[in-house]
């Protein structure tokens, strides 16, 4: 018997597991029900004072409680939840026992403002130096700290749980770090070296530096009121992304893998591609060549041509920047077709879930295969008339899907795209 | 079965280093045979720190408004990548820059120590107002040292300022990062997914927000320096300062641009041992060891080994069973520089081959013997302080 392989001649990747969570919910039911709905999952943030912020709403997940509380801490909750569920829906291996490696795409860790001020009252000094703060912080007091804010430790942690085996990756490619995480996996089982692996997605990093950060460099919207409509991908009145948590996993199998143990095969990850630009730290190459490049490279690594995607899921951010390149660069690869393919942006209600995005948005991806509908992007009432995609404006659509092309771009050049198909090529 | 074609070859065509030894392979080469070290010991005493010998930056960063948007790590890094992309050949080729892979293993930048103990002060003062915290870091933070920080950006900067743009990828996790940017980038190039790439990471140990995070698992060396292997009443590792950047490729590219190799990337392996008992890390590192492919004996091992107990301890049991290869501990030269421990053991093991000897050792602890003959195999080891192991071996091209 002759494997099954793709046009390439390489093993074909199917998915047969997936698991979410986000701020609209836990679990593919309820958000799939919630997003072709056109709910938001955006609100005013309650998790700490929001006073002196030009931004106060985001996507957050507060309905996982997270003891103490830390961003990573959730980050790694929110992990294990989507997890969890991938796994009951693909049913490989045992409990604690899967068969393949960890790719995980997360925010970079750091110790966080909670913990140093805590730190800072602890050194009893009126005007604490970071001296004060060394002398304090051994002794094992604060070991669970180093545990915590190692980059590492989600990554050691759901290694643990789930023993996957080898050495789990930690990644971060910024917003298209989900995207990264999948191709890692997929490049894994094409080479041979394993027959599953597990690629995982968190991000939990509302936290009042993060949002700071990120509203210094003017990226984020600052409709604050109601929070529901500030995120407007594709709207002539955008004004920057919104800040979200959320996790998405994919158990990534070999298609004779999956045969072999009669898996459900729930899609096939049928192309990745990935190109640097190298114009700038947060803005892309005006005349958008890496973008238009990865998606060339996406296509090609999935032996496919433009009129075979038949939905884009956009990255659709709702910066100015970021949907116009994206427009940009999709119309020069696609021409004409580029006006005729449905596009939406999960973002308009889950938010942007930044080092998660990628898987999230995947896990959309095949649930719009597997249901024939695509989610709408919501707050799409002025339309931006430089933008001529075929906007799925507030209401879900029903279509005939068989191939998506889902896109990742970040800060740093990075740009990754992904085509999810329901059969083999 | 899968059938899969005959595995590339991949060999190490640039080595960049910038390390507090200086930078280039002729300036740490002759530090290594000098046993020269650069140790501070005052400027974070108790804590003690390898800090980076200063280059002038413009050599690799010629725009000032790169360097002004960069902190040091990055800065460490962007320059070790340029010696790198030099010593392969390739510095400025844009048809081979262009679809360049790129792994970089990072953790993150610096802080503005000023921001944070300006707020731990105002707090000190009374200071809680729900917003406070909010109202300093919009007023006190730049608005770019995000980018700085963001542990992508510095392979960022590398493909800004030196146009690395095939693929771009950033992963973490302290020591092992570095053993996994290494074993993805080969694996990639070994099954012809991928033709050249640029690995390694960069590490800047003069940071006070370093040492607070490693004082939490009491992890820092204090007092007074010692080499690696002389620690074991006084464990800890002191941070060390570099930028360590590998070009590997596939012969066929090599041959094909006329490129000369240091040496072979025959090899790299990682694992997580559990850690939940004596013995649980040598049981790994047998392990990987056995994964390594054929070993002739009379090699060497550099080993990333960190000082910190009781791994170090375990680490060395392991080596008790391999006498007949001559250790060396790169941390006592260089410090432990986290990320970059691994990608600084490979470009020494390349380095040693290529110049046909390994370099003397760094202590009398009996531990690191005296190598006469050139070392034909090298096995490069890392053992993370509190997660993770890799090994790689690197050998001669005959």
């Amino acid at each position: 018997m002759t494997a099954p392989r793709d046009k390439l001649g390489r093993p074909i990747v199917v998915v047969t597991g997936m698991g979410v969570v986000t701020s609209l919910g836990a679990g593919k039911t309820d958000n799939w029900a919630k997003l072709t709905a056109g709910e938001s999952g955006i609100r005013t943030v309650t998790r700490f004072p929001i006073d002196g912020l030009r931004s106060t709403m985001a996507g957050t997940v507060d309905f996982v409680p997270v003891e103490p509380f830390s961003s990573t801490g959730l980050t790694e909750r929110l992990a294990e939840i989507a997890t969890e569920e991938a796994l009951q829906q693909s049913g490989i291996g045992r409990k604690g026992d899967f068969p393949g490696p960890l790719f995980l795409a997360v925010a970079p860790v750091e110790v966080e403002w909670p913990q140093r001020l805590e730190l800072g009252r602890a050194t009893a000094s009126q005007e604490p130096s970071y001296d004060d703060l060394l002398r304090i912080s051994g002794g094992g007091k604060y070991l669970a700290y180093h545990r915590r804010f190692m980059f590492g430790s989600v990554a050691a942690r759901l290694a643990e749980t789930f023993g996957t085996k080898g050495s789990p990756i930690s990644l971060s490619t910024a917003c298209a770090s989900g995207a990264t995480a999948i191709q890692l996996g997929v490049e894994a089982i094409r080479r041979g070296e394993t027959d599953a692996a597990l690629c995982v997605g968190a991000d939990a990093t509302v936290n009042p530096e993060a949002m700071v950060r990120f509203s210094l460099l003017s990226a984020l919207s600052t409709h604050n009121d109601p929070p529901q409509a500030a995120s407007r991908p594709f709207s002539k009145n955008r004004d920057g992304f919104v800040m979200a948590e959320g996790a998405g996993t994919l158990v990534l199998e070999s298609y004779d893998a999956a045969v072999a143990r009669g898996a459900t095969i729930l899609g096939v990850l049928a192309g990745c591609g990935e190109l640097t630009d190298s114009f700038h730290r947060t803005r892309s190459s005006p005349d958008g060549k890496p973008i238009i490049g990865c998606v060339k490279k996406t296509l090609a690594d999935a032996g496919m041509t433009p009129d075979q995607i038949d939905h884009i899921n956009a990255h659709g951010t709702a910066t100015p920047e970021n949907d116009k390149m994206e427009y940009l660069g999709i119309s020069a690869v696609f021409g004409e077709r580029a006006k005729q393919i449905p596009v939406s942006s999960n973002k308009s209600m889950v938010g942007h879930t930044i080092s998660a995005a990628g898987t999230v948005e995947a896990v959309f991806s095949l649930l719009t295969l597997e249901h024939q509908r695509i989610p709408p992007t919501i707050n799409y009432d002025n339309p931006d008339p430089a933008i001529l995609f075929d906007v799925v404006g507030n209401k879900a659509r029903d279509a005939t899907v068989t191939a998506v092309m889902s896109n990742s771009f970040g800060f740093g050049g990075q740009n990754a795209s992904l085509i999810l198909t329901r059969e083999p090529a | 079965m899968t059938e899969t074609r005959p595995a590339a070859e991949v060999w190490i065509t640039g080595i960049g280093l910038a390390t507090s030894l200086g930078e280039g392979l002729d300036a740490n080469w002759d530090a290594l045979q000098a046993r020269r070290l650069n140790v501070d010991e005052t400027g974070f005493a108790p804590y003690i720190v390898h800090p980076w010998a200063k280059v002038s930056l413009d050599a690799q960063i010629p725009k000032k408004g790169d360097q002004r948007q960069m902190e040091a790590w990055q800065r460490i890094g962007t320059y070790a990548a340029g010696l790198a992309l030099d010593s392969a050949g390739v510095k400025g080729n844009k048809e081979i820059l262009g679809r360049m892979d790129m792994i970089v293993a990072a953790g993150g930048g610096e802080r503005d120590l000023a921001v944070d103990t300006g707020i731990l002060s105002a707090q000190a003062k009374g200071n809680s107002a729900p917003g406070f915290l909010n109202e300093r870091l919009m007023g006190d933070l730049r608005p770019t040292l995000f980018l700085a920080q963001l542990s992508n950006l510095l392979a960022g900067n590398i493909a800004i300022v030196h146009g690395v743009s095939g693929t771009s990828r950033t992963f973490m996790g302290e020591e092992v990062a570095g053993a996994d940017a290494a074993r993805i980038a080969l694996a990639r190039i070994a099954a012809g997914q991928s033709d050249i790439a640029l690995i390694g990471g960069s590490h800047n140990g003069e940071r006070k927000d370093l040492l607070v995070l490693y004082e939490f698992g009491d992890f820092n060396l204090k007092g007074k320096f010692a080499p690696v292997w002389a620690r074991r009443q006084h464990a800890g590792f002191a941070l060390g300062s570099a930028g360590a950047f590998l070009v590997i490729e596939s012969k066929a590219h090599a041959i094909a641009r006329g490129a000369k190799p240091y040496a072979r990337l025959t090899k790299v392996v990682a694992d997580l041992a559990r850690r939940n008992g004596t013995g649980d890390v040598k049981a790994t590192l047998d392990t990987l060891w056995s994964k390594l492919g054929k070993l002739d004996g009379g090699g060497a091992i550099i080993t990333g080994a960190t000082g910190v107990e009781p791994v170090t301890s375990e680490e060395r049991a392991f080596l008790e069973e391999h006498p007949d290869f001559a250790v060396r501990a790169s941390g006592t030269s260089f410090g432990h520089t986290m990320e970059t421990q691994f990608p600084l053991g490979i470009g020494l093991a390349a380095l040693s081959i290529s110049r046909g000897a390994l370099f003397p050792p760094g202590d009398s602890s009996g531990v690191e013997i005296e190598m006469s003959k050139p070392p034909a195999q090298i096995v490069v080891l890392g053992v993370g302080h509190w997660r993770g192991e890799g090994m790689a071996l690197v050998e001669a091209i005959r």
